[in-house]
């Protein structure tokens, strides 16, 4: 609700073109110059949890304080409105008077607001340190909080499976490492480096890849659902989400135009390639189909009543027995997507690889990156 | 063990399978999409069914057998095995080796 009568204002400041409804700070002079108001009328819409991760939130909340600072200044200056004041010498003294005090009253109340606005961050702040503390804790002592039939949920919301946590710093760390073999290929590349010295890069990428597959692995005996959730990957990788990670067949996309010029042996040999992978992932890919069409018969034939209890104990077997072939059905992809990379390791000479290697790290990179622009984006006020 | 090796020599290829099950599903498919005219027994639909199941887990050293793939009357493994093979470019030759396909 506005503090004080927002026409007030604008009758003092005449010239200035007020389109925010909520006038609830001092300064006429500085209304006009300031249009954002609505966006710092939204302090008191608290701070939005999902803020804290993005620099670009965090960035307009600072920009904001540092608005309303600048906003704050003016009633304290009671020289700055009486200045303008004068030039209206036809108002009566009395209504000028009320409407500085209904200003500075504003003023009063927009500080407190900012006050208390800045009080809840710092104890979000506190919580959050807190959280997070007790979450190193609880890895460090591999601890398996809350445990049920295999529910299993991230971080803070609900149980914490000791296996998803590891498997998340674990892959945090994989993706580190690949940026870095990333970087280095790209400098490698530039700087014309031996065949020998680029065989080594290019090995132990791919060496890397293997090292993903086989905490993938281990992950998926851990929570499977949670792994081909893909909550692990960010936004926009989980929009290419096959089978709990990449396709094969993109895979091959995203490197070819990268390998230029190959040999027409090559060009034979990729074009297999790239139609084996996709056959192969079709195959798999009706092959989970058929698991749903299972898994949803297993659910949903019906009982015939008179051991209803026994049919849904059946039921429930039944359908575990059916989900631990998902676990199969992970690793499976996870090996085409290996044995892809293997296969185009093959076929191309040690300085294609590195650039296909290049391409595809930039690539995936790109996507993370693209994940948090997509976050951070400025959104519209609610 | 002399029924699956009977079985597997009667056709070019040959697939042990389970109705329910999935992976099964994915290698058949897959020789469907190659145009392969594969021979499925249904373990799970024999009545020598179990005792097969228990020669192919002594052939193949693991629990669960099936899908289990013989080309040319030769055990060539599981789901595995297959997408290795396909992948690396050797499935193709095998199964004209075999005479499954003719192109």
């Amino acid at each position: 609700m506005p503090l004080g009568p927002p026409g007030a204002s604008r009758r003092i400041s005449s010239s200035n073109n007020m389109s925010s409804a909520s006038t609830q700070f001092a300064s006429p002079r500085k209304m006009g110059i300031f249009e954002p108001n609505h966006q710092i009328g939204m302090w008191g819409d608290s701070f939005k949890a999902d803020s804290s991760q993005n620099t670009g939130a965090s960035s307009i909340v600072e920009a904001e304080i540092r608005l309303h600072n600048r906003l704050e200044d003016s009633p304290r200056t009671t020289l700055g409105p009486s200045k303008k004041y004068d030039q209206e010498a036809n108002k009566p003294a009395d209504k000028v008077l009320r409407r500085l005090a209904q200003n500075r009253e504003a003023a009063r109340k927009s500080r407190l607001r900012k006050k208390a606005y800045v009080q809840q961050l710092e104890s979000s702040r506190l919580k959050l340190a807190q959280i997070e503390q007790q979450l190193d804790q609880a890895k460090q002592q591999g601890v398996y909080i809350g445990g049920n039939l295999g529910e299993s949920t991230l971080g803070l919301s609900g149980s914490v499976n000791s296996g998803v946590t590891a498997f998340e710093m674990e892959y945090g760390h994989w993706v580190e490492e690949q940026n870095r073999q990333t970087s280095e290929l790209r400098a490698a590349l530039q700087a014309h480096v031996s065949d020998i010295e680029l065989r080594m890069l290019v090995e132990s990428a791919l060496s890397h890849y293997d090292n993903l597959f086989r905490i993938k692995a281990i992950a998926a005996k851990s929570d499977v659902f949670y792994l081909m959730s893909g909550m692990w990957k960010t936004a926009a990788e989980r929009f290419f989400l096959w089978i709990g990670g990449f396709r094969p067949s993109e895979l091959l996309k995203v490197l070819s135009p990268q390998l230029d010029p190959l040999t027409e042996q090559q060009v034979i040999a990729v074009g297999n390639l790239q139609q084996s992978s996709q056959q192969a992932e079709d195959a798999l890919s009706q092959g989970m189909d058929k698991l749903q069409q299972n898994l949803a018969e297993t659910l949903t034939s019906d009982s015939s009543g008179t051991s209803a209890v026994s049919d849904y104990m059946g039921q429930m077997v039944n359908a575990m027995g059916k989900l631990e072939a998902l676990v199969s059905f992970v690793n499976q992809a996870d090996h085409l997507r290996q044995q892809t990379l293997q296969q185009m390791y093959k076929i191309l000479t040690v300085r294609q690889a590195a650039r296909g290697l290049l391409a595809l790290g930039d690539y995936f990179q790109r996507l993370r990156a693209l994940s948090s622009l997509w976050a951070a984006r400025p959104r519209e006020p609610a | 063990m002399d029924k699956v090796t009977k079985l597997a020599s009667q056709r070019a290829v040959v697939v042990f399978s389970r109705s329910s099950c999935c992976f099964c599903y994915s290698v058949k498919s897959l020789f469907h999409e190659l145009g392969v005219n594969a021979a499925v027994h249904e373990l799970d639909e024999d009545p020598r069914g179990a005792e097969m199941e228990r020669a192919l887990v002594k052939l193949l050293g693991r629990r669960s057998p099936v899908p289990a793939v013989f080309i040319g009357g030769k055990l060539v493994g599981s789901t595995d095995r297959i997408m290795t093979l396909h992948l690396g470019g050797n499935l193709v030759p095998l199964l004209r080796d075999a005479g499954a396909l003719w192109l």
